[in-house]
């Protein structure tokens, strides 16, 4: 996994409430077996009509977004089905940061695992980035994951709290899979144990 | 020193390691896996040259987007399901797991599966790259859903990364009134918390009314526990529990049998263990329930009204417009004058034995209104032979109903089974999400009798008039 680094950004305002996971990647893009090649697809619902053009309407086919790296959305960000497409299709399109007031549970995992920055932050500062965000591509956002720091165009910064394994693992690009093997004999002693206490399972 | 929840009690019992920062490596006890979340998975372990460490605690089966009607064993039309499903056949054979392919009667959906064949056992802990792992919690198991990456962790390592969640009672007193069903239950809590109202718990449901549900009933109210929110929701297990166990291919037996309950009988929280969060509904309060929006938390009692979007409360008052304008529906206009064009029967929530029961009695003797489209998917193979073996199958068949292979199906319009745009759909699934069961369509939850009562009066129903 890439190291996260300290960027600014566009951001994209999507000031929708439980953004879900079938709205993020419609399930008839579920049907691959890679992990890439999902961005195109992102929001394809909202972002496409029915004849396949885009959507003018929808804010990432709005000139000043197309090259968004940051969305800022209303509460719930995320909910629904535990597809990882959902990440996927979020950073093969280029966006690393995601900011809400609240994310469900299992996508605010995915994120991490796809290098992928989740903020959550009170409503009345997600509102102040949410102004930022509506004034288009003059107005970018920092994100200092290692400082915690959010700061908008205007140098209001807002400060974050992160899981420091998670911050770690981020910055350094770490694989989980990697870490846990590395505890396979704290793991390997657990079965044994277990197999002595519950034979049945 | 206070007590421990029984969420307390599986997690130290299957904590290999905790972290300074409270992190948590977990064991896995069983590790289910479907065709749409885990090809990236086996691919990741293929690219660093890892093996699935536990194979025998693996299980897969097809199901999310295999077809439901005869002749799939032999070709899946749609190139992309037959990929994914091939893949399944190719790992589930070269990594050594256990598998149901779709030409085995055991095959089904995979949740329904794992009770089904005793893979699911009190204590334990359940994951599964799908969010409805939750179900599994009806058994007192730790269940919940993860992401392909964790698919791949727990392939690899056995184990799960995670953090403790907090501790949620929702305590459901007293009795159920005649017509209403877990399914209801399950609604209405969401609907009191909202969809985001459990995120950073995991639910333990008791009370009363919980008690008094079947193992059937209880997966019914696992199952959404995701749709409030929350990680995983649990059940304590009990005699209705051991009962439903006791026999299956994959549970203990003999000596094995009397250890382990000896340990099931220990999985309940104590009185003086300490919650974070508590909801209490009495049983008499909860009526039969629709969705009238496109969040499961959007849900009223079958008697009331379409909401007007300017009584909701924030970003609320837009999501309330936005889904009446998807859905199609006028603030104020009666639940039970929604007219509908299709009733789905089935999914992880309700494609039981127990939900086809309630259906067919609803149906017996009776027809599905002229024009109507109106399909049973059963949960599984074994669902479906049962069904057919109690008469059900011919009751849903007379009453004009298709009666297909198990699977996803409609829950999730993977497979041929759609709504076009704007066909409105009386569901016994779990997400009412726009476009959840094909683009543009509208979808209404409810329980299984609901949507056969639904399916005869061509509108909304409510079941007590027709029972
Ligand atoms: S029936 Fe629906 S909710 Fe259940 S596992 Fe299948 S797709 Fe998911």
């Amino acid at each position: 996994m890439d190291k996260f680094e300290s960027f600014s950004g566009i951001a994209a305002p999507m000031p929708l409430v439980n953004i879900d996971t079938d709205m993020i990647i419609p399930k008839q893009f579920l049907k691959t077996i890679k992990r890439s090649g999902l961005g195109v697809n992102l929001f394809a619902e909202m972002r496409y009509l029915d004849d396949g053009s885009e959507n003018p309407d929808f804010v990432l086919n709005n000139p000043a977004y197309r090259n968004a790296e940051i969305i800022v959305a209303g509460d719930n960000f995320g909910c629904g089905s535990s597809r990882e497409h959902a990440p996927w299709a979020i950073k093969d399109f280029g966006i690393k940061c995601v900011i809400s007031t609240s994310f469900a549970d299992i996508f605010f995992n995915n994120c991490f695992k796809n290098g992928i920055l989740p903020i959550t932050l009170p409503e009345e500062q997600v509102e102040v980035l949410m102004r930022d965000a509506e004034k288009g591509a003059n107005a970018r956002l920092d994100i200092d994951l290692e400082n915690q720091t959010v700061t908008t165009s205007e140098g209001e910064s807002f400060h974050f709290e992160v899981d420091p394994f998670r911050k770690h693992c981020l910055l350094e690009g770490l694989d989980d899979i990697g870490l846990t093997m590395e505890k396979a004999a704290a793991i390997d002693s657990f079965e044994s144990q277990a197999a002595q206490a519950r034979p049945w399972v | 020193m206070t007590g421990k929840t029984l969420y307390d009690k599986i997690w130290d019992a299957h904590l290999v390691q905790q972290d300074a920062d409270g992190t948590g490596l977990l064991y896995i006890d069983r590790h289910l896996v479907h065709e749409v979340t885990s090809p990236q998975a086996f691919e990741g372990l293929r690219m660093a040259g890892r093996q699935v460490r536990a194979p025998e605690k693996t299980i897969a089966v097809p199901d999310h987007n295999v077809p439901t009607t005869e002749g799939r064993d032999k070709v899946i039309e749609n190139e992309d399901s037959r990929i994914q499903v091939e893949a399944l056949d190719k790992n589930a054979r070269e990594f050594g797991i256990n598998y149901y392919p779709v030409s085995d009667i055991r095959q089904g959906i995979v949740h329904i599966v794992g009770p089904e064949q005793g893979w699911t056992l009190p204590g334990m802990t359940v994951v599964c790259g799908d969010s409805h792992t939750a179900t599994h919690g009806a058994f007192g198991a730790l269940a919940h859903g993860i992401g392909t990456s964790e698919v791949e962790h727990v392939l690899a390592t056995q184990t799960l990364i995670q953090s403790k969640s907090k501790n949620m009672k929702v305590e459901i007193t007293g009795k159920l009134a005649p017509g209403v069903t877990a399914k209801d239950i399950t609604l209405s809590v969401i609907g009191k918390t909202g969809t985001a109202g459990g995120t950073g718990y995991v639910i333990e449901y008791c009370g009363e009314a919980i008690r008094a549900l079947s193992m059937e009933g209880r997966m019914t109210v696992c199952n959404m526990a995701i749709e409030g929110g929350a990680r995983a929701g649990l059940i304590a297990p009990d005699e209705t529990t051991f009962e439903y166990v006791k026999g299956r291919p994959h549970a203990p037996k003999g000596a094995q049998w009397e250890a382990a309950m000896e340990w099931w009988k220990t999985l309940y929280s104590d009185d003086d263990a300490h919650w974070d969060k508590v909801v209490t509904i009495r049983g008499e309060d909860i009526a039969p329930v629709v969705t009238w929006g496109t969040s499961p938390e959007d849900v009223l009692p079958i008697t009331d009204v379409v909401p007007d979007p300017a009584a909701f409360k924030g970003g609320k008052v837009e999501a309330a417009k936005r889904a009446l304008d998807y859905m199609g529906l006028k603030a104020g206009t009666p639940l039970k004058e929604i007219k509908i064009d299709t009733v789905f029967i089935g999914s992880c929530t309700n494609g039981r034995i127990e939900d086809l029961r309630a259906a067919a009695a609803i149906l017996k003797g009776k027809k599905i209104k002229d024009g109507m489209r109106a399909m049973v998917v059963p949960g599984s193979g074994l669902v479906r032979a049962q069904a057919e073996e109690e008469g059900l199958a011919d009751i849903f068949k007379e009453a004009g109903f298709e009666w297909r292979l198990a699977g996803c199906s409609m829950c999730l319009a993977m497979n041929p089974d759609q709504l076009a745009p704007g066909e409105r759909c009386a569901a016994t699934s779990n997400r009412n999400f726009e476009g959840r069961q094909g683009k543009g369509g509208r979808t209404h939850l409810m329980s299984p009798a609901m949507a056969a009562a639904a399916a005869i009066t061509g509108h909304l129903t409510d079941v007590r008039e027709m029972m």
